[in-house]
């Protein structure tokens, strides 16, 4: 590239905050519930193994949502600073989508996480629990709202243009948008299993390094049970999403499939270098059948081609690979989850071998990955559109010079990088530390001995009777 | 959604909402930025207890920012893009600070102690970072974004102004939360806090009506000068009243410690209205009104309905929580 193109630099600015972003609440979604699960567990068997599980995992929780919180905002100010466009255009309908996520969630996670970290000594238990729940509720509305207002970017609908601007006709359209109930589902889901996976990795990371307790043999079989029942879920709803949007965006799973002619018996493409100059692919591997199978459930079946769509669909190798790679660690996943829980089931954490463990610490951030692919599927297949049919992306781009979002783009990606690497690191060696010791430890450590538990830690969070 | 009151109001109704969002974040996090910052002055155990102050409500206070643009996205979008775009730079300095500090509370606890130190430079460097290019934009807003050397001057002003106010606030907030030897420094920061914000408000309010000519005319003209006239006044008493309240030997009781804070958020709320009346009813200087840029009233509508129910109720359990974390702030302990 011999000139800086200030449009391929915003959306790779765009991608790269949006990508460092999702991996958080990805994490916290999820977790905030299984934490819940982990104190109710406690508060009904008073096994103290559960709350060591807990007090090991809201540290997690915490970092994660300090992360997630900080990029967020990041994002809220790059609809201003690189595309202007967008607000203008469709704000109408995505303004209040937004004023809803920060009115309804935001301040709700916000208030009640100082609650929920730092109070437990400070409120009654149930307040504590309650806390707990609307952080958990405050993660998964905001996802509700942000995955609404993503959904009706790809499938538009309960609006009218007016001199090119958006007007809302109706509101239970606009939220109920014809691919919102696949996409939130979906998306809850992946972030049930990265939060499983997550989970397992680190206690078999933790098992592997000989610290045996019961809370970490708790967490890693909760864990596997999570991932070996969510699995099989997320392979059905994705089934039905594609099928969703075979139906509302066509020359996107046209380009999942590597599929260039619109005909039918086509078959599953499971290896090929698709050329989009020659308008075909190479060294291709595939199942007979196989796609026309799945998009229609018929060998016969008509799958759409690329070639219908020329000059408006999406960049293909992106979006074939992302769906590859996802689909890819969704099977590892299934295999790896009912493996270990088959090993498992009767004689315990005894029952893993060696290797299967230290795999499941390779996969500890598969969720992320898959989760990753995902998305760039989706956001990459929607292209040229920023808004289906409505708002092309180019359309919406700001006017500052390219140098700025180059100088802007580079120091982000800067700090992001060593933020993951940070972030990564200290989840490792909090697991070293296996500091989830039953006896309570100040946050931030005195010099002079440091202050224990003002009461004892059995007592607030013991049934109440 | 039919607009269920008059389209008139509405662009008014969202600018004022606007405006109580940043006036709350500028106080709120403004005592947070200022613990960041004076957290340079402390070692150890008291720079933990800093910290310890503000742990369990940054985050919720941080969220008034992101209320304040989301109302400037939703309401006003064309002059949310171009204000943005605007102020590009300064933008990525402010996030960039708001990262590095944000993120700085949990790694400093999590770390191994020998990195420490590393998120505490992140920690103190972000709410710099964050204070400079928050006080940097309002100079740059106030002039209309003018690019001349005298405006970038007057930018300056305004970015060290604003790490007075917010060194200011913050040195309250540790008056408020701490107890004896810290305590007493920080009445010795608010002290020196105190001269260099009523120096700098003094300066830009100065500045100002000079550097706009509309500025000017909108304060120094009859009858109007009249009714402004409180904002100095009470402004200046204030200032007084603090410096001699913050001179006297310290009271055994501590029961008036909150009263260096609540004067601070006076100060701050004064300033602001004085900014507000200013602007009124631009919503960029000299270019933009609030009714040129507002979004349709379908949407201002929708919108609206929410704020009337969930904003007390946001106001409800902020309340909440600092009463849960009243007193005298101690280390925190997740358990």
């Amino acid at each position: 590239m011999s000139e800086l193109d200030p449009f391929i630099l915003s959306r790779i600015q765009f991608a790269a905050n949006i990508s460092f972003h999702i991996l958080f609440p990805t994490i916290t979604i999820a977790l905030g519930w299984v934490l819940l699960a982990f104190k109710l567990a406690f508060n009904r068997t008073g096994n103290e193994a559960w709350m060591d599980a807990y007090r090991f995992w809201v540290k997690v929780f915490a970092l994660s949502f300090a992360m997630g919180v900080v990029s967020g905002i990041t994002m809220s100010f790059q609809f201003g600073t690189n595309w202007p466009g967008f607000m203008e255009r469709v704000g109408n309908i995505a303004g209040p989508l937004l004023a809803y996520e920060v009115l309804t969630a935001f301040f709700l996670e916000a208030v009640f996480l100082g609650i929920m970290l730092f109070g437990f000594r400070r409120v009654p238990n149930w307040v504590h629990t309650l806390a707990t729940v609307l952080v958990a509720a405050g993660t998964t509305l905001s996802a509700f709202w942000i995955l609404v207002l993503n959904s009706w970017m790809h499938t538009p609908a309960g609006f009218e243009l007016r001199d090119g601007v958006v007007h809302a006709t109706n509101w239970a359209q606009v939220i109920f948008n014809p691919s919102m109930p696949y996409r939130l589902t979906h998306m809850l889901i992946a972030s049930g299993l990265t939060v499983a996976f997550l989970i397992a990795g680190i206690s078999a990371y933790r098992w592997l390094r000989g610290d045996r307790g019961d809370g970490v043999a708790k967490a890693l079989r909760s864990a596997i049970a999570m991932a070996a029942l969510l699995i099989p879920v997320q392979i059905l709803v994705g089934d039905l999403h594609g099928l969703n949007t075979l139906e509302h965006q066509p020359a996107k799973v046209a380009a999942m499939e590597g599929n260039w002619e619109t005909r039918p018996n086509v078959p599953l493409v499971l290896f090929a270098i698709p050329d989009e100059e020659a308008r075909t692919n190479h060294l291709e591997i595939g199942i007979p059948n196989g796609a026309s199978l799945i998009l229609k459930h018929d060998p016969n079946g008509v799958v759409p081609g690329l070639n219908d769509f020329v000059g408006e669909h999406p960049p293909v190798a992106p979006v074939f690979w992302g769906f590859r790679v996802m689909v890819g660690i969704g099977m590892l996943m299934l295999l790896v989850s009912w493996f270990t829980w088959w090993k498992i089931r009767r004689k315990g954490m005894e029952g893993a071998p060696r290797w299967l463990l230290q795999l499941l610490v390779g996969m500890a951030f598969s969720g992320w990955v898959a989760t990753l692919a995902g998305w760039y599927v989706t956001e990459i297949g929607r292209q040229p559109w920023l808004v289906t049919g409505v708002l092309t992306t180019k359309d919406a781009l700001g006017p500052v010079p390219a140098g700025m979002v180059a100088t802007t783009l580079i120091l982000y990606l800067a700090i992001y990088a060593a933020l993951l690497a940070a972030y990564v690191l200290v989840i490792f060696q909090l697991a070293k530390r296996g500091d989830a010791a039953p006896q309570g430890k100040p946050m931030f450590p005195m010099p002079g001995g440091g202050e224990g538990p003002a009461r004892p830690l059995r007592e607030p969070l013991a049934p109440a009777e | 959604m039919e607009p269920f009151i008059d389209p008139f109001w509405l662009p008014v109704i969202f600018a004022g909402l606007m405006g109580l969002s940043i006036l709350l974040y500028v106080i709120l996090d403004g005592y947070d930025l200022g613990v960041g910052m004076l957290s340079a002055l402390a070692r150890g155990e008291e720079r933990d207890l800093m910290v310890a102050s503000i742990g369990p409500f940054w985050d919720a206070n941080e969220t008034w920012l992101v209320l304040g643009i989301g109302l400037l996205l939703v309401a006003f979008p064309i002059a949310h893009g171009i204000i943005l775009t605007q102020l590009y730079l300064p933008v990525f300095v402010m996030l960039a600070g708001l990262i590095l500090r944000g993120v700085a509370f949990e790694f400093r606890a999590k770390a191994e102690p020998n990195r420490k130190h590393l998120w505490d430079k992140s920690f103190i460097g972000g709410s710099l970072m964050a204070t400079l290019a928050q006080g940097y934009m309002l100079g740059a807003y106030i002039l209309g974004f003018d690019q001349s050397l005298g405006a970038v001057l007057f930018c300056l002003l305004a970015a060290a102004g604003l790490a007075a106010g917010y060194v200011f606030v913050g040195a309250c907030w540790l008056i408020y939360k701490t107890e004896g030897a810290l305590q007493e420094r920080s009445v010795r920061w608010a002290r020196l806090g105190l001269w260099a914000t009523a120096a700098a408000m003094a300066a830009v309010s100065l500045v100002t009506p000079l550097l706009s000519q509309r500025i000017f005319d909108r304060w120094f003209s009859l009858p109007e000068i009249i009714a402004l006239l409180p904002i100095p006044m009470m402004s200046a008493v204030l200032f007084i009243g603090l410096a001699i309240f913050l001179s006297r030997p310290k009271r055994h009781d501590d029961a008036l410690s909150w009263v260096p804070l609540a004067g601070a958020g006076t100060v701050f709320a004064l300033g602001f209205i004085g900014i507000a009346y200013s602007f009124y009813p631009y919503v960029i200087p000299d270019r933009l009104d609030i009714w040129q840029a507002a979004a349709s009233p379908e949407a201002l509508s929708i919108i609206l309905v929410g704020t009337v129910f969930v904003l007390p109720v946001i106001l409800g359990y902020s309340l909440l929580a600092h009463w849960i974390f009243r007193g005298k702030a101690t280390h925190l302990s997740y358990y």
